[in-house]
């Protein structure tokens, strides 16, 4: 019986002694929390930044958007990240917005499609059920599956905010990914469908609005018109940590373009 | 001695009464957070435009909380999963506690574990792949992911569980009652369906309860096969279950929303509840015999 208490009375102590580390000159963290479409910049930048800052380590917690800009003013993180403007009740309460980047949504549709461009006023048409059939638009005579994410994604949000489809929407599948719409829309061939420029791959086909591919040159000046900021969410008055700061200015200079294009968005700065 | 003897056995049955307790109060805590998160929405909306409201859009400029196609097409998500999953399940366990040889026995019960042990995602994705494109070229639909979709892949996932333990009721069986009933000159086929089946019917309605179980809780799968929008059940619309209105909206939802998304878990639950119950009166009806 000895024996074992003093066994335990040693690992207790030894538990102790571990978990006094963590003093001042350990490492620091910055944490973002918010959009899961700005997992992949994050993560460019975080690397990047923490390459040069042997130090400090980037944590990303993909919530989204809205419960991004929560942690914020709850102080759960340091940085929050939503894939839409602030709303002016988020703003009144204290919150201050930086774009980071602009992401273009693109329209997707299977390769097998042979429509190749579509006006926004159709687009916007086709998603609230007035145009059912691809033959109104010239295309193939089958009805208009469409595909779009869930209630709350951001990507929903800036899509149905851009083309004026909010809550009108008449979606054949609500999917929660921007993974799973690409791959039903390659899978389909009359599916209609939107994701990130930046997740668009050879297996599905981005079709141009309003004659403007989508492109990063297109999004940056405007003129490919589906597209949304990436903002970095801060709190107003309040102090970044100096590891946060830096990590800020860092991701918002133009050094940092370069990282940012890597991930497949437009740098604002 | 003895003391040291008795002081150690009361040491150990304090630990093994803790660890117990430690269970018990998982399940309690789960159950009152449950409650305590879901009731708030239900008070708000109200009971009744909750649980028959038809429309279900909670991010709407008019936010409205309907779960009726939710519950619906639950119930018809599983009992569709129980018409087409049962017979194969119960012929399946007829035939391989009775009637097959060991050999065909040991590799086929092998091949059922096995599907028991796929993890769910596998077969939404299998179902994603496979199954969608192949509803929507066979029924010629211009959208393959919908509730049969659900169906064949929940009919599939509750196999194993139906077949374990209808063949376990089945061996349970005394082998007196066979004997006694090829001796009055019955055939094997007979014998069984009309003898051996009999016997062991409420373990084999225990399986089926196990079946609608599964089939009521699963969400992995079916959130990749089903569409997910909160249509009325239809089977060739794309629907939305109670698991995958939970599972589908949580990550991004706040407020009312969120509350709302608890209120459904709680309805899920004790839809669970309800079954389990269920599951405790057959097995209890057996234990009887």
């Amino acid at each position: 019986m000895k024996k074992i208490i003093s066994m335990a009375l040693i690992t207790i102590m030894a538990m102790a002694t571990l978990s006094g580390c963590g003093g001042s000159d350990e490492p620091a963290t910055v944490s973002t929390d918010g959009s899961t479409s700005m997992e992949e910049v994050i993560g460019v930048l975080g690397e990047e930044f923490m390459a040069a800052n042997e130090n400090i380590t980037v944590t990303y917690n993909p919530t989204g958007s809205s419960s991004g800009i929560k942690a914020v003013l709850e102080d759960r993180c340091d940085i929050g990240l939503s894939s839409r403007d602030l709303k002016d009740e988020e703003k009144a309460e204290g919150l201050t917005g930086t774009v980071l980047a602009y992401d273009g949504i693109a329209i997707i549709v299977n390769p097998e499609n042979p429509i190749s461009d579509m006006s926004l006023e159709d687009i916007a048409k086709v998603y609230t059920g007035e145009i059912t059939n691809w033959k109104d638009l010239g295309g193939n005579d089958a009805e208009i599956v469409l595909i779009g994410r869930e209630a709350g994604s951001g990507t929903r949000d800036g899509f149905e905010s851009i083309t004026g489809t909010e809550d009108a929407c008449q979606y054949r599948q609500e999917l929660t990914s921007t993974g799973d719409v690409i791959t039903t829309v390659s899978q389909n061939p009359d599916a209609i469908g939107y994701a990130s420029l930046s997740a668009v791959k050879d297996s599905i086909k981005a079709i141009s609005v309003n004659g403007v591919t989508a492109t990063e040159a297109t999004v940056k000046d405007g003129s490919y018109l589906v597209q949304r900021p990436f903002v970095l969410v801060t709190k107003e008055g309040k102090e970044l940590s100096e590891s946060a700061q830096a990590f800020f200015d860092y991701i918002t200079s133009a050094d940092a373009a370069e990282a940012i294009s890597s991930a497949g968005v437009v740098a604002a700065n | 001695m003895t003391n040291k003897k008795r002081l150690l056995e009361n040491i150990i049955h304090g630990i093994f009464l803790i660890l117990g307790l430690v269970t018990i109060s998982f399940v309690l805590l789960i159950s009152l957070y449950l409650i305590i998160s879901g009731i708030p929405a239900i008070r708000e909306i109200g009971l009744i435009p909750f649980l028959f409201g038809k429309t279900w859009a909670s991010t709407g400029a008019n936010p409205s909380y309907g779960i009726l196609p939710f519950i619906l097409t639950s119930v018809y998500g599983a009992a569709g999963a129980i018409v087409l999953g049962v017979p194969i399940g119960f012929f399946s366990a007829v035939y391989l506690a009775k009637l097959a040889p060991k050999k065909v026995k040991f590799v086929v019960g092998e091949a059922v574990s096995l599907l028991a042990g796929i993890p769910s995602v596998v077969y939404g994705l299998v179902g994603m792949l496979v199954l969608v494109p192949g509803i929507r070229k066979v029924f010629n639909v211009p959208d393959g992911a919908s509730l049969l979709a659900a169906i064949v892949v929940l009919a599939i996932m509750i196999l194993p569980s139906i077949i374990k333990v209808s063949i376990t009721a089945l061996e349970a069986v005394p082998k007196d009652y066979e004997d006694a009933s090829l001796a009055l000159g019955a055939t094997p086929t007979e014998t069984y369906f009309r003898v051996s089946v009999p016997a062991a019917k409420s373990g084999i309605a225990a399986a089926v309860v196990l079946g609608v179980g599964r089939a009521i809780g699963e969400a992995m799968a079916v959130i990749m096969v089903s569409g997910n929008a909160p249509n009325m059940p239809e089977l060739f619309q794309s629907v939305r279950f109670l698991t995958t209105a939970v599972a589908s909206e949580m990550a991004y939802s706040s407020g009312l929303q969120q509350q709302a998304l608890f209120s459904i878990a709680l309805v899920l639950f004790l839809f669970i509840m309800l079954i389990n119950a269920t599951l405790n009166f057959f097995l209890k009806g057996n234990k009887e015999k």
